[in-house]
């Protein structure tokens, strides 16, 4: 039991971090928080990505000194998907901020409990 | 290969190209650009159907000479080439009648920003349709959510702003369980193109190894598309979101949006997982009891709302109910009840938000029920669209609606333990359905106070010619059905296969 959790402590790592960002995310108030949240959980994917695609002893896949065997090479797919997520990740949190900085020139506060109460107020008044 | 078979990836490219022109055009222009596009993307896509149909057999596309297991591709089939056709129409359809709204809506000099999001929207609908690879799949999830944010946020209230805060929220969530489910889907097949991720699915089922990841990857990767469409619980975004949108964003994003993240589920089970590995793993049953709930929780939702736009919200999320629950039943007859489901609600959901628009133009910009009295009488055509789609809703018959239930109920027959909760279900939905959409028309021809007039003539004739064509596709389908569920039959036999 133990030995299992030691050979997969990447996975286990990447899945408590997994569940810290879901939780952020979900569940505070704080718009910032919620990002940081975000970009927790993402990092969390990448985590795992990358440690399913990392064989102890293998290398990138650039031919050096004419080594052609294959058992010397590792996998450069997810080394790839993760760049991927890491673009996809930098274009949402960029979303998600230029969103709060619009709602926080309008109701100077980043608490989103409090924005939606603002918001309600402003639609009375009209 | 005839040349037709590069048609699909020439749509894709030219999709996002002209985002990227439109951006630099005037609003008009690029409106028109944006009609054109869509247009076009509808008459190619019926090329390709017509071809796959005579080919009879699914057609792959490869990108860069590779096959599976290597390179990338695209899958042309039957209902993947058929809802690309009725996607970009519906989306043409929505444009062309939103006119008067959008210009109302958007702020002058930003208009083109709208279209290019629309443009990105149209791209990434035919790429979840398309695709045959389920990491280019998240990759044009993220670029759907990303464009439905900027055509929500587009108009600059403060609601509008923290609605798409809402919807970007949950929207990330969702796809944030789906790169986890695929990712441990790669870990434990390591394979990432739908053929070969089907073979390995099947082999690991059979074998029985890594049950428990295979198991939580399905899980993940279905919780993840089913929060990113709006199933219970995790619809309250809805109402906000689509309540304060302009309409021709709500009519997108619930009309077409949504559909396209089930169509692309139902692609990843049919082809990526194998129905043996998704029906057999139990999941299935969750999204039958989690689309009862949204049916009726839906439903509740919108009899306790009194402004038109939220309750057609509400009655989104219980459609979306009822797609869940045809696939929950069964992988013939319920997909099919819940592939007719997807658009019939396709074709009425954005009539209503359209014609809703133009009633409570009629009633000075109102939403409320109580200014929307006697608003029938003055846009006749907007009243008339409105009524037929909510009676499709409803689910009377000669409408598609009906036919849908039909489906669903017929399926739900089939099905041992399931065919008492199915049609109990429905019955109930169909009854709070009717409490609602019944009491909206009557309020709508209610005779009522003098209202503001309604607009010229000749902006009203674009809103009138795209809920006429509305309202004729829906009594077209359905009062003659059949060929329709024909050709969904026949697609799906088409969806498994491995081309």
């Amino acid at each position: 039991m133990l030995q299992t959790l030691w050979d997969s402590r990447v996975n286990c790592i990447a899945v408590i971090l997994f569940a810290v960002g879901f939780a952020t995310l979900l569940l505070h108030r704080n718009l910032f928080k919620k990002i940081l949240g975000l970009n927790i959980m993402d990092t969390a994917s990448c985590l795992l990505l990358t440690s399913l695609g990392y064989i102890e002893g293998r290398t990138a896949p650039i031919i050096v000194d004419g080594v052609t065997d294959v058992q010397r090479y590792g996998n450069p797919l997810p080394a790839g998907l993760v760049l991927t997520g890491i673009v996809v990740s930098v274009s949402v949190t960029a979303v998600m901020l230029a969103l709060t900085v619009r709602l926080y020139e309008r109701y100077h506060t980043l608490d989103l409990d409090e924005i939606y109460m603002l918001a309600r107020q402003e639609e009375g008044e009209k | 290969m005839s040349f037709i078979a590069n048609l699909p990836l020439f749509c894709i490219v030219a999709s996002l190209v002209c985002s990227v022109i439109s951006s630099v055009l005037n609003g008009k222009l690029a409106r028109w650009l944006s009609m054109a596009l869509s247009l076009a993307v509808a008459v190619c896509s019926l090329l390709v159907l017509g071809m796959v149909w005579q080919n009879g057999e699914p057609l792959t596309y490869l990108m860069g000479h590779f096959p599976h297991p290597w390179g990338n591709e695209i899958r042309l089939g039957i209902l993947e080439s058929f809802f690309s056709f009725v996607f970009a129409a519906v989306m043409f359809l929505c444009m062309q009648g939103a006119k008067i709204a959008l210009t109302q809506d958007l702020e002058a000099g930003k208009r083109q920003f709208y279209f290019v999001m629309t443009d990105l929207i149209q791209a990434a609908l035919l790429v979840l349709a398309y695709t045959n690879d389920i990491f280019t799949g998240y990759v044009f999830i993220e670029i759907c959510t990303l464009a439905s944010c900027g055509i929500l946020m587009i108009r600059q209230t403060g609601r509008a702003i923290l609605a798409s805060v809402r919807y970007m929220i949950f929207s990330l969530i969702g796809s944030g369980l789906f790169l986890l489910g695929v990712t441990i889907l790669y870990g434990i097949t390591g394979h990432l193109l739908l053929p070969s991720l089907h073979e390995a699915a099947a082999e690991l089922w059979h074998t029985g190894d890594y049950r428990i990841p295979l198991t939580s990857s399905i899980c993940l990767i279905t919780v993840g598309l089913a929060i990113k469409s709006g199933l219970f619980p995790f619809h309250y975004w809805m109402p906000d979101t689509y309540g304060c949108a302009t309409p021709c964003s709500s009519a997108i994003l619930s009309g077409l949006v949504s559909k396209g993240y089930i169509f692309f589920l139902l692609k990843v089970i049919f082809s990526g997982f194998g129905t043996e590995v998704f029906y057999g793993s139990g999941v299935q049953n969750v999204l039958f009891v989690f689309g009862i709930c949204g049916m009726i929780f839906g439903s509740i939702g919108a009899i306790q709302e009194n402004d038109i736009f939220r309750m057609l919200a509400n009655s989104s999320a219980a459609q979306i109910g009822y797609v869940y629950l045809g696939i929950g039943i069964s992988p013939e007859a319920g997909v099919i009840g819940a592939l007719f489901h997807i658009l019939t609600h396709a074709v009425t959901k954005p009539v209503l938000f359209l014609s809703a628009s133009r009633l409570s133009d009629t009633a000075g910009g109102s939403k409320r029920f109580k200014d929307l009295q006697g608003s029938g009488y003055a846009f006749p055509l907007a009243g008339f669209a409105f009524s037929l789609g909510a009676l499709s809703m409803i689910g009377i018959p000669m409408t598609m609606g009906f036919m849908s239930k039909y489906l669903l109920a017929v399926a739900g027959l089939e099905a041992t333990f399931k065919a008492v909760p199915t049609l109990l279900a429905l019955a109930l939905s169909t009854i709070l359905n009717t409490f609602y959409f019944a009491r909206t028309i009557i309020r709508l021809y209610t005779p009522g106070t003098p209202l503001s007039s309604a607009a010229p003539w000749r902006a009203q004739a674009s809103f009138g010619l795209s809920a006429i064509c509305f309202s004729l596709l829906n009594l077209g389908a359905g009062i003659s059905a059949s060929p329709l569920i024909a050709l969904l039959r026949h697609g799906l036999e088409f969806f498994g296969k491995v081309g």
